[in-house]
């Protein structure tokens, strides 16, 4: 894991005369210069578009693309590339199983689970079917750490009417890893025929996603907080529900035949890519894939380990900040939301920016998560492995600045 | 010019007119959804001048220090004046550049107080856009 920070071209960038420290990870991760390479390769040299037309450069834009489908494929350990749809992100996967597979098997009255932790992208689309046909939403609560509550799941779970569990993988306000307590409720889940469905957004770069252990039968998530590019994510589903449900969008390339009355559904995944995809934005996410394996799955999450322990440590000895989450290391990622004492995290976040560091504040797409807290917003310090103890200690030296000019 | 001025962490820390009116004329609630910044004002008005105003609610320091500011500015002013008030004249008072980050933060108080005059007379209210429809500006949540 050597000169990580130098393969990030951004990293070296400065704001106000100071080296920028870049804490906002959980809401887009930073890119390596293999990724930006690989799109400006495909534009200078490659660009066409796919699945169409018999030349020579089509081909090769085409195998570019079906090339990046096959590492994501084995990147999350699916059966095949017929599971893996890309989309323009976790939030369209998320919408699509809503439309495609939810219109399907939803009736009113239906339920679907979630939880309170959930982001809006896996509270909107659920909301949007309750207003359409009336289906209910229940929520399970978050234990005193902000830990998924298993035993009201459970209690949710043995409902009769309940079709959906539909979890996120890893909040992105509390960071906790709900891996365990998402494969402790798999049996009730399979015993009353209720499908899952799994928010990876934040958990793709930060812990090992293996769908077969997982078990899960649809998973979405978004390249671009996995060091790829924006406008293109995932959405994997099991092959024979996918087959099942009806396709979302109609246009090019979902299609077999189309006449003037009627139409046939192309095989998976094309089925549900309807109109030119995103093929610079796939192949970015492929050698994102490349970025992960060469620098060694196991390598960052030592390094992000490490992180967080520090980062524990200094919050540990911080009198004016409070963290919403887990506090013990091996059961989070290093996205840490902070209350602090006086200092509204607006304020926080904007004389902390000043400084060169950049944070998000606010409710994080997570409103329902904040109600539940009771605060009406955070700061929220998100790390990748690529960020140093040194970048957290100056973090904590401005912010006890800030809180003593503000208090 | 730092936006975290001496005036403004005054203001923050010891608000002017915080607290309620008793038997005010109107009262109007607006908040920054996306910051969850909140505020309520109740006014008095007498012969189409504001003869008293208080603010309760909070958020961050610049629109609780605007609010503040603003409310020592337009007691005793009248309405048709108040109305006319602008993002400019907002920025005048607080003394300090303000960033487009902040423009919300720093108009909360302005829309408030504006619309509760617009809400006693019956009038339609004013939204965001109209605000930064006037600097040509594109501003979402």
């Amino acid at each position: 894991m050597k000169n990580i920070r130098g393969q990030f071209p951004i990293l070296t960038k400065k704001i106000n005369g100071r080296a920028m420290i870049y804490f906002d990870n959980a809401a887009t991760s930073q890119k390596p210069q293999s990724v930006i390479n690989s799109m400006v390769d495909f534009y200078t040299k490659h660009n066409s578009n796919v699945h169409r037309g018999i030349n020579p450069l089509a081909e090769e834009a085409t195998r570019q693309y079906e090339n990046a489908r096959k590492k994501v494929k084995e990147f999350i350990n699916a059966n095949s590339t017929q599971e893996i749809i890309f989309t323009k992100g976790a939030t369209e996967s998320i919408n699509l199983i809503a439309q495609s597979w939810g219109r399907k098997n939803l009736k009113k009255g239906d339920i679907v689970v979630l939880s309170i932790a959930e982001h809006h992208a896996n509270f909107v689309p659920w909301l949007q079917l309750k207003k359409e046909i009336g289906i209910e939403i229940d929520v399970i609560s978050l234990t005193g750490k902000g830990y998924l509550d298993i035993q009201k799941a459970k209690n949710l779970l043995t409902q009769k009417k309940v079709k959906l569990l539909a979890l996120t993988l890893c909040s992105n306000v509390l960071g906790a890893i709900e891996t365990r307590s998402i494969v402790s409720l798999q049996k009730i889940a399979r015993a009353n025929n209720i499908k899952i469905l799994l928010d990876a957004s934040q958990a793709i770069s930060h812990i090992v996603v293996n769908v077969k252990k997982l078990n899960c039968d649809f998973l979405a998530f978004s390249g671009h907080k996995m060091f790829g590019p924006t406008g293109c994510g995932v959405l994997y589903g099991k092959n024979e529900l996918l087959e099942k449900i009806p396709a979302w969008q109609g246009g090019g390339d979902m299609i077999r035949e189309v006449f003037t009355n009627k139409f046939s559904e192309n095989n998976l995944p094309y089925k549900f890519e309807a109109g030119t995809p995103n093929i610079a934005g796939a192949i970015g996410l492929g050698v994102a894939v490349d970025f992960i394996k060469k620098t060694g799955f196991k390598n960052i999450l030592k390094k992000e380990e490490e992180l967080t322990n520090y980062f524990l440590k200094k919050i540990k000895e911080c009198d004016f900040a409070v963290l919403h989450g887990p506090t013990i290391s091996k059961d989070r990622i290093l996205v840490f939301s902070l209350t602090i004492k006086g200092v509204h995290p607006h304020d926080a976040a904007d004389a902390l920016g000043q400084k060169g560091i950049i944070l998000r504040a606010g409710h994080h797409c997570a409103q329902p998560l904040h109600d539940y807290l009771k605060v009406s917003a955070t700061l929220r310090a998100s790390l990748s492995f690529y960020n140093t103890t040194e970048e957290i200690d100056l973090f904590f030296k401005e912010l006890k600045k800030v809180y003593q000019k503000f208090n | 010019m730092d936006i975290y001025a001496q005036n403004i962490l005054e203001h923050f820390k010891n608000p002017s007119n915080k607290g309620f009116i008793k038997g005010a004329d109107v009262t109007h609630n607006e908040a920054n959804l996306s910051c969850g910044d909140k505020l309520k004002v109740g006014l008095k008005i007498k012969n189409n001048k504001l003869v008293d105003f208080k603010f309760s609610g909070g958020g961050c320091a610049i629109s609780q220090a605007a609010i503040s500011i603003l409310g020592e500015q337009i007691i005793g002013k009248s309405l048709s004046l108040i109305l006319k008030l602008n993002f400019d004249d907002v920025k005048k008072y607080l003394g300090v550049s303000v960033s487009e980050r902040r423009a919300k933060c720093a108009l909360l108080g302005l829309i408030t107080v504006q619309n509760a005059i617009l809400k006693s007379k019956g009038k339609k209210l004013k939204e965001w856009r109209d605000y930064f429809l006037v600097f040509n500006k594109n501003f979402t949540d």
